[in-house]
């Protein structure tokens, strides 16, 4: 077993742990942080029924945004309907037996990738060359993109490139699952490809990243339009009219 | 000032502005003096330790509201905010743009409140919150009118409003706020409405209004005021009752009153609908001035609450009367049982003088004459607060079709202007949200550009001569900016105003 095997193992299990313990402890604050009036935006769905579907409009379709601009509509749809293939796709390399639809997805896993990766291009480029987008970057704004484009290349030239041992990759991750290390193959390509997702993982919970879980709990988009017909009241608001029954 | 201020150009195209940074930056609206402030318990001027004490407030703010806590972490910057907003077409200020009026606070908030911030604070473009920052917050969150357009289209719902509310109340609490919204609310509390009518003027123009009616349509039609037993007690900004064209809608409540013969009131003590405490997002002044209105409901006795034109009003009355002082239903605990017993339920509550309109209508318990208005080509200016922070009646999208219904049902001429500028996806009047001063009328007159180019288009092509909407701030608001797009001012007016023209009073009851 090589120490790179051991390195990344070890750093897999920190990122792992920086991703989900992060991500929930953001997601315990935002549960948790009262919503004291009511501020959906129109169209505001009036039943929870409605609203479970307006959710799923905008998460799947990204409605507003294609309401919005067409341009980053399309690019976004490119980059997260890819990733989201490239991410099942992966999902071979920590099953065994491979499920079947992980295993129906691989053929169009690749797509993905091409797809994530020119979505990523026309995103940085909007960035650069729209005007009142560039005012608004921050420069890491752009590393992110860089970080994702580089994850994305070095995936795809591990496709069509130099291709590691992809058996071997399956066995480490397969044993890092059962905390057993395994020898991971010695590629260049394959180390720089990790250690970008190994960034990701980290970066995500600090980041902007966060609107992934953002978008769940954000008010305007997840409340019932119902205010005249239910109460809604949070807890330190409720104190008030205790403390001032008669108003 | 007025004089050197000029309505931009329309766009040939309307695309996006090219950038003109710091256009507006000297654009500042006057900052409140000790005498206002102190009214309302706010420090008089700058605390001296005002960066520990608004990052305080700036933390319990994030602790109490979810909105500002989500989205202040959520934005991507992907910019497609960023040419929604009427102030940054109109202006081309770069800091109009959402996200970027966003980022006035979400820098500081990266800053002191986050991780990457404290750290790395040239990577995500955190600040340190300095005299000149907060300086920069105090002229940009008083060049945004809370209109919410920008909400419709970010993905994450990010409602730059909350932001800006929050902004606000974070500079109130540090001695730094805005004299018009902060005198008003003063005004409010210490005579009773926003524009300080005192009740014996109030009474007497009301007396007036009933002699002017007379004189006009030989119908005795009443405005009542402080009658304990009325059914219905009316809430209406109190511009309704002496400035021009607001007065013509009050004319055309009473008439509807008067024809379905519903008893009503009005209440010296609450004679105004607007509530400025959600402009400056203080959720105390919100609940406050709400709360006069609870007050006047129990002491009348009366079985509904109607609201009259005024945007932020049903905004307010729609979305927060029930949590502030148990005005609707579904109550479980003693305070808002108290009133929500008394109330009528059969109707819903509060209800907004289109949906009682429109329900009247729908059951043939109005006649009108629609020729009256005949001399008018009608279009409609959704208002922001109606449109994207409130509905009407009991459908999805109620607020776009009850006022569309009534006016169709009394005018024969009626066109929409283009769709990108209506229903949800309406541009603000450029006077909204605290803002409808005249030391901001450069502001004011570029920011209704976008609307004004819709409305340009439908006279154009249509002969549209008649811009109705169902908000004071808007009638006041086009009424001062009209002119400078070479528009007669007289163009605004009420939904009732057109009702008021084509009701039948008399003999049906
Ligand atoms: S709320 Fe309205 S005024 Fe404020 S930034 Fe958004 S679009 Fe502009
Ligand atoms: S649309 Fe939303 S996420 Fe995109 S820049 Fe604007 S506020 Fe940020």
């Amino acid at each position: 077993m090589t120490t790179a095997s051991m390195v990344f193992a070890l750093l897999f299990y920190l990122a792992a742990l920086v991703f989900a313990g992060g991500l929930l402890v953001r997601i315990a604050g935002y549960a948790r942080t009262p919503a004291p009036l009511r501020i959906p935006t129109t169209p505001a769905p009036t039943t929870i029924r409605g609203v479970v579907f307006r959710m799923a409009r905008e998460v799947m379709l990204f409605e507003s945004l294609f309401k919005a601009n067409l341009w980053i509509w399309a690019l976004g749809i490119l980059f997260h309907f890819g990733l989201a293939l490239v991410v099942l796709r992966h999902l071979r390399y920590f099953t065994e037996p491979v499920w079947f639809w992980v295993a129906a997805v691989q053929p169009f896993g690749i797509y993905g990738g091409m797809a994530m990766v020119l979505g990523l291009a026309g995103l940085w480029a909007r960035r650069l060359l729209v005007e009142r987008i560039r005012y608004i970057s921050t420069p890491s704004d752009h590393l992110m993109l860089v970080l994702l484009l580089g994850i994305g290349l070095s995936g795809l030239a591990m496709q069509y490139v130099a291709h590691p041992d992809v058996i071997a990759v399956k066995r480490f991750f397969l044993g890092w699952l059962h905390f057993s290390i395994q020898p991971l193959p010695d590629s260049l390509l394959l180390y720089l490809h990790l250690s970008l997702v190994l960034v990701l993982m980290i970066v995500f919970p600090f980041s902007k990243l966060l609107h992934a879980p953002g978008v769940f709990f954000s008010p305007t988009r997840n409340q019932v339009d119902d205010s005249r017909e239910v109460r809604h009241v949070s807890a330190w608001a409720a104190r008030m009219d205790v403390e001032r029954p008669h108003g | 000032m007025a004089e050197t201020v000029v309505a931009p150009p329309y766009r040939v195209i309307p695309i996006v502005p090219e950038l003109k940074p710091g256009a507006m930056k000297e654009v500042r609206s006057f900052v409140a003096n000790e005498k206002i402030q102190t009214a309302l318990g706010f420090p008089g001027q700058l605390v001296e330790d005002w960066q520990e004490k608004a990052l305080a407030r700036m933390g319990e703010l994030l602790g109490k509201y979810r909105s500002l806590r989500v989205y202040m972490d959520a934005c991507v910057h992907c910019g497609a905010c960023s040419d929604k907003c009427h102030y940054f077409i109109g202006t081309q200020d770069p800091k109009n743009m959402p996200v970027a009026r966003q980022d006035l606070m979400r820098s500081v908030y990266r800053r002191y409140f986050t991780l990457a911030g404290k750290y790395f604070p040239w990577l995500v473009g955190a600040r340190d919150l300095t005299r000149e920052v907060l300086d920069e917050w105090y002229t940009y969150f008083n060049q945004c009118s809370e209109c919410r357009r920008c909400s419709v289209f970010c993905p994450y719902g990010i409602d730059t409003a909350e932001v800006t509310m929050a902004a606000r109340e974070i500079l109130d609490s540090v001695g730094y706020g805005q004299k018009y919204s902060n005198e008003i609310i003063g005004k409010v509390h210490s005579i009773g409405n926003n524009l300080g009518l005192p009740a014996p003027a109030l009474i007497d123009t009301l007396q007036g209004l009933e002699e002017d009616v007379k004189e006009d349509t030989g119908v005795d039609v009443r405005f009542p005021i402080d009658v304990k037993g009325a059914e219905v007690l009316l809430i209406t900004p109190s511009a309704d009752f002496f400035a021009e064209p607001h007065i013509d809608s009050l004319i055309g409540y009473a008439k509807v009153f008067h024809a379905a013969g519903i008893s009503w009131t009005l209440s010296s003590m609450a004679s105004e609908a607007g509530n400025f405490g959600m402009f400056i997002g203080n959720y105390d002044q919100l609940r406050k001035i709400a709360l006069r209105i609870r007050e006047a409901a129990l002491e009348l006795g009366v079985k509904r609450i109607v609201v009259g034109e005024c945007g932020h009003a049903w905004r307010v009355a729609y979305s927060f009367w029930n949590t502030l002082t148990g005005i609707g239903a579904g109550a479980t605990d003693p305070f808002a049982l108290q009133l929500q017993k008394q109330l009528d339920a059969r109707y819903r509550q509060p209800t907004h003088i289109c949906e009682l309109t429109w329900d009247l209508i729908e059951r043939d318990a109005l006649r009108f004459d629609k020729e009256a208005n005949d001399q008018y080509v009608v279009t409609f200016h959704d208002s922001c607060n109606v449109a994207r922070g409130s509905r009407m009646g009991d459908f999805a999208g109620g607020q776009f079709e009850i006022p569309r219904n009534i006016i169709r049902a009394v005018a024969n001429h009626y066109v929409e202007m283009a769709d990108h500028t209506t229903r949800e996806k309406t541009f603000c009047c450029g006077g909204g949200g605290g803002l409808l001063t005249d030391d901001l009328i450069d502001l004011r007159v570029k920011g209704a550009l976008p609307r004004m180019e819709a409305l340009q288009e439908v006279v154009d092509v249509h002969g549209v001569n008649f811009m109705a909407t169902i908000c004071a701030i808007c009638k006041a608001q086009f009424s001062k900016v009209l002119p400078y797009y070479k528009f007669d001012r007289r163009l605004v007016g009420g939904v009732h105003q057109l009702v008021s023209n084509a009701i039948i009073l008399g003999e049906t009851h």
